[in-house]
């Protein structure tokens, strides 16, 4: 008893030091917060496409999150960044694999990805759940940022994307192909990915409001090198304008093919950011001469030192061209749990989870390389203002890229 | 008690005699309605049907090349090579580098006769070296295995040959560079051809000829043949059995490099790690619709599920109001197989295999 006493002094005042410090960094997130040690690092995490016939995507943006990582010297409020990965695949399973193996690291705090829609839809539910986020630099699907489950929305608190939402793509497409053409039939073809359906939908509506007329609106696989058997239906309806907001490759075959296929010779061509790459040009020739793409132009100084960076740090030049939303994506996460991040004496960080969803939805005029970042409630960062058409000339057959601007919204040609 | 029991087999086989023969006029019935509501809505001119035959044509001449690997594998060792449409990947995508350097010497261009020759040979020599590496790595230690055994292997072996190549040359997709002689089209009558339609057609021809005499004509084909009859025998006949397998392979394997420049002369775009693995399922279709392990019946396999895939969405899909028929193209192509297997389940050239090998 006597040896005991003196330990249970010094074991109930060790109790009430390390209440005191528990009470100082006491966590009164409504969701929960993560607490990191000391020694401990940030976590974050990616869920990209990594394998199969769309990782140029996943090591795209791969690239933009290691650079913004790098950028920083993987250190953040004097701790390590540590960055987690799985592999989403361009598919619903793979997301939902993906998330369950991320969203069970409890000190992870949020997640850049994915990069198909598909696999956003069935990662989203399981990263909200966990009280995480998810930032992600390429889905485009309007339905991801609809809160209204009522006309198919699939949002949940925690979802933010740099990459602009089609509603506003497929719109633009839309009045430069009426307005500013003056085109009125118009034929669109998609892949079944919700990000191309979705994206011909929305062309198609506006296209139907402001006066045009849709001849055809048809579907191919993922995989198909062999489009003849579609144009050739296309051709039967005789549009003025085909519109495919498919990727790559399949794009390049529908463009090269259609230049072979009788009655399309004059049909003029536009496409959306999937296929603003400067591979596109390359792959298709002649044939991608004069058509049009919409998609956001990454232009500027900045950009440039990002690409030199790309060259040293990974080497060649990115793959696709989602890797300056990726970058963006990364540092708006990264600066998002800076400022909501406690500082303990000891170094200790706390982090709310829902302080830094607040954080990343009050997110206001970030100057990212993508253009200028304002996230509203729904998860929209992007403000679709940078958003513009090109279109494809000889020149860039030779290299150049990015192919020149020749419209932008509230501008007359 | 005998006839008992005849009785019950006689009935068991009415029934599902009766089910599928319900099943066949069902699906004729549907063909004929999807045809000919297509044809009276006169949605397609002539000229448009006969062109879709000509692309279908051209396309089924690459699934043909490439079925040939498979049949022929098949032929020998009842064994399917899953792994064989990552063989056409290699030799594709190999070869595109030698087009980019031909095309920017401009030699391509210049002597397009002499260019893609070579093009061809190359992609079907490294092909041949994959088919051979793969066989000797990854099939030969399993030769007398259960016969599940190398199936798993040769998708394994699949799975290993499409990131070792995604590991040597990337992710991204290449392009073959377009030959300016096969650019543009000649007119017969009122009908547009492509010119690179029919180089592909004639191509593929001659390289199935070439494999048809060879098999047919010299003593190497014999061996083949004998090998594919009986291999225990042929052994005691005095024939290199291992010899054999690995001319096998190697033949399939430069088949299949062939077919590879020759997509991408006709297709230029897609080239990356993938893209082996539709045109591989395809082409294992192709083979069984011919019959596999019969040589002609790849090759007819091949171009009648080309002439299919081209024409089938437009005109029986269409005719039934189905929405979106062309991206339901592959239904088509596997429902053909499925068809083909409930009529002739040993394909259409087929030999009764189970009878004779099994």
């Amino acid at each position: 008893m006597k040896r005991i006493l003196p330990l249970l002094l010094i074991l109930s005042l060790f109790a009430i030091a390390t209440g005191v410090q528990g009470a100082q960094m006491e966590c009164t997130d409504e969701i929960g917060c993560v607490e990191i040690a000391p020694d401990d690092p940030i976590v974050i995490g990616y869920m990209l496409t990594l394998s199969g016939g769309t990782s140029f995507l996943g090591e795209d943006s791969l690239g933009g999150i290691e650079i913004a990582v790098s950028d920083r010297d993987s250190m953040l409020l004097d701790h390590d960044i540590e960055l987690i990965g799985e592999d989403s695949l361009c598919s619903a399973e793979g997301g939902q694999t993906a998330a369950q193996k991320l969203a069970a690291n409890d000190q992870l705090l949020g997640v850049v990805g994915t990069n198909c829609s598909s696999s956003a839809t069935a990662a989203l539910p399981i990263i909200s759940t966990a009280g995480m986020v998810m930032i992600s630099p390429s889905n485009t699907a309007p339905s991801l940022t609809n809160d209204d489950t009522a006309s198919g929305g699939v949002w949940q608190p925690g979802y933010y994307r740099t990459a602009h939402n089609d509603l506003f793509q497929g719109a633009i497409a839309a009045e430069f192909a009426f307005n500013e053409l003056g085109l009125t039939k118009l034929a669109t073809i998609h892949d079944g990915s919700p990000y191309a359906e979705g994206l011909q939908a929305v062309m198609a509506d506006t296209f139907t409001e402001l006066g045009g007329e849709v001849v055809f609106q048809g579907a191919i696989n993922v995989g198909d090198t062999d489009m003849s058997a579609i144009l050739t239906e296309v051709a039967a309806a005789g549009p003025e304008v085909i519109y495919f907001p498919v990727f790559e490759p399949e794009g390049d075959f529908i463009a090269a093919q259609t230049a072979d296929t009788p009655g399309l010779e004059d049909a003029v061509l536009m496409g959306a950011d999937g296929l603003l790459s400067d591979s596109f040009p390359e792959a298709t020739g002649e044939a991608a001469v004069g058509m049009y793409l919409s998609g956001p132009s990454v232009t500027g100084d900045e950009y440039t030192a990002f690409l030199d960076k790309w060259a040293e740090e990974i080497g060649g030049v990115p793959p696709s061209g989602y890797h300056a939303h990726a970058y963006d994506a990364t540092n708006i996460l990264l600066d998002a749990i800076e400022s909501v991040a406690e500082v303990g004496e000891d170094g200790t960080i706390v982090v709310g989870r829902q302080a830094l969803r607040d954080a990343l939805t009050a997110t206001a005029d970030y100057a990212g390389l993508t253009g200028s970042l304002t996230c509203n409630a729904t998860g929209d960062c992007a403000t679709g203002e940078a958003l513009a058409i090109f279109q494809i000339t000889e020149a860039e057959l030779e290299g150049n890229w990015p192919p020149p601007v020749v419209w932008s919204p509230g501008q007359d040609m | 008690m005998r006839l008992v029991l005849n009785q019950r087999t006689i009935d068991e086989f009415s029934w599902v005699d009766f089910i599928i023969g319900v099943l066949r006029v069902v699906i004729i019935a549907l063909i004929i309605i999807g045809s000919w509501n297509t044809l009276a809505s006169g949605r397609f001119t002539a000229d448009q049907w006969i062109s879709l035959v000509i692309s279908g044509l051209a396309q089924g001449s690459i699934y043909a090349l490439i079925a040939l690997g498979y049949t022929l594998v098949y032929g020998i060792l009842l064994m399917i090579n899953f792994a064989h449409g990552e063989v056409f990947m290699s030799g594709a995508f190999t070869a595109v580098f030698l087009a980019e350097a031909f095309d920017r010497s401009g030699f391509l261009n210049g002597s397009p006769l002499l260019a893609v020759p070579l093009l061809i040979l190359f992609a079907a020599l490294v092909s041949m070296s994959v088919a051979i590496l793969l066989e000797r790595i990854a099939y030969r230690p399993l030769r007398n295995a259960p016969r599940l055994v190398p199936l798993i292997t040769a998708i394994g072996a699949s799975f290993f040959l499409q990131y070792t190549f995604r590991g040597l040359y990337g992710s991204g997709f290449k392009s073959y560079p377009t030959v300016d002689a096969l650019r543009g089209s000649f007119t017969v009558g009122s009908v547009t051809i492509p010119i690179s339609q029919m180089v592909v057609f004639a191509a593929a021809l001659v390289l199935m000829l070439g494999l048809y005499w060879l098999v047919e004509r010299t003593k190497l084909g014999k061996a083949m043949r004998a090998v594919s009859e009986n291999k225990e025998v042929s052994a005691l006949m005095g024939i290199d059995i291992d010899r054999i397998i690995v001319f096998t392979f190697a033949i399939g394997g430069a088949l299949a490099g062939a077919a590879g420049v020759i997509n991408g002369l006709y297709r230029p775009q897609g080239v990356n790690f993938f893209m082996g693995f539709v045109p591989g399922i395809k082409a294992f279709t192709a083979a069984v619709l011919g019959g596999i392990g019969n040589i002609p019946g790849a090759m007819l396999g091949g171009l009648f599920l080309g002439v299919i895939e081209a024409i089938g969405p437009n005109l029986v899909l269409a005719g039934l109001g189905i929405p979106g028929a062309n991206q339901l193209k592959d239904v088509i192509a596997f429902t053909m197989l499925v068809l083909v297997l409930i009529f002739r389940p040993q394909g259409i050239l087929g030999e009764r295999l189970a009878e004779k090998k099994a």
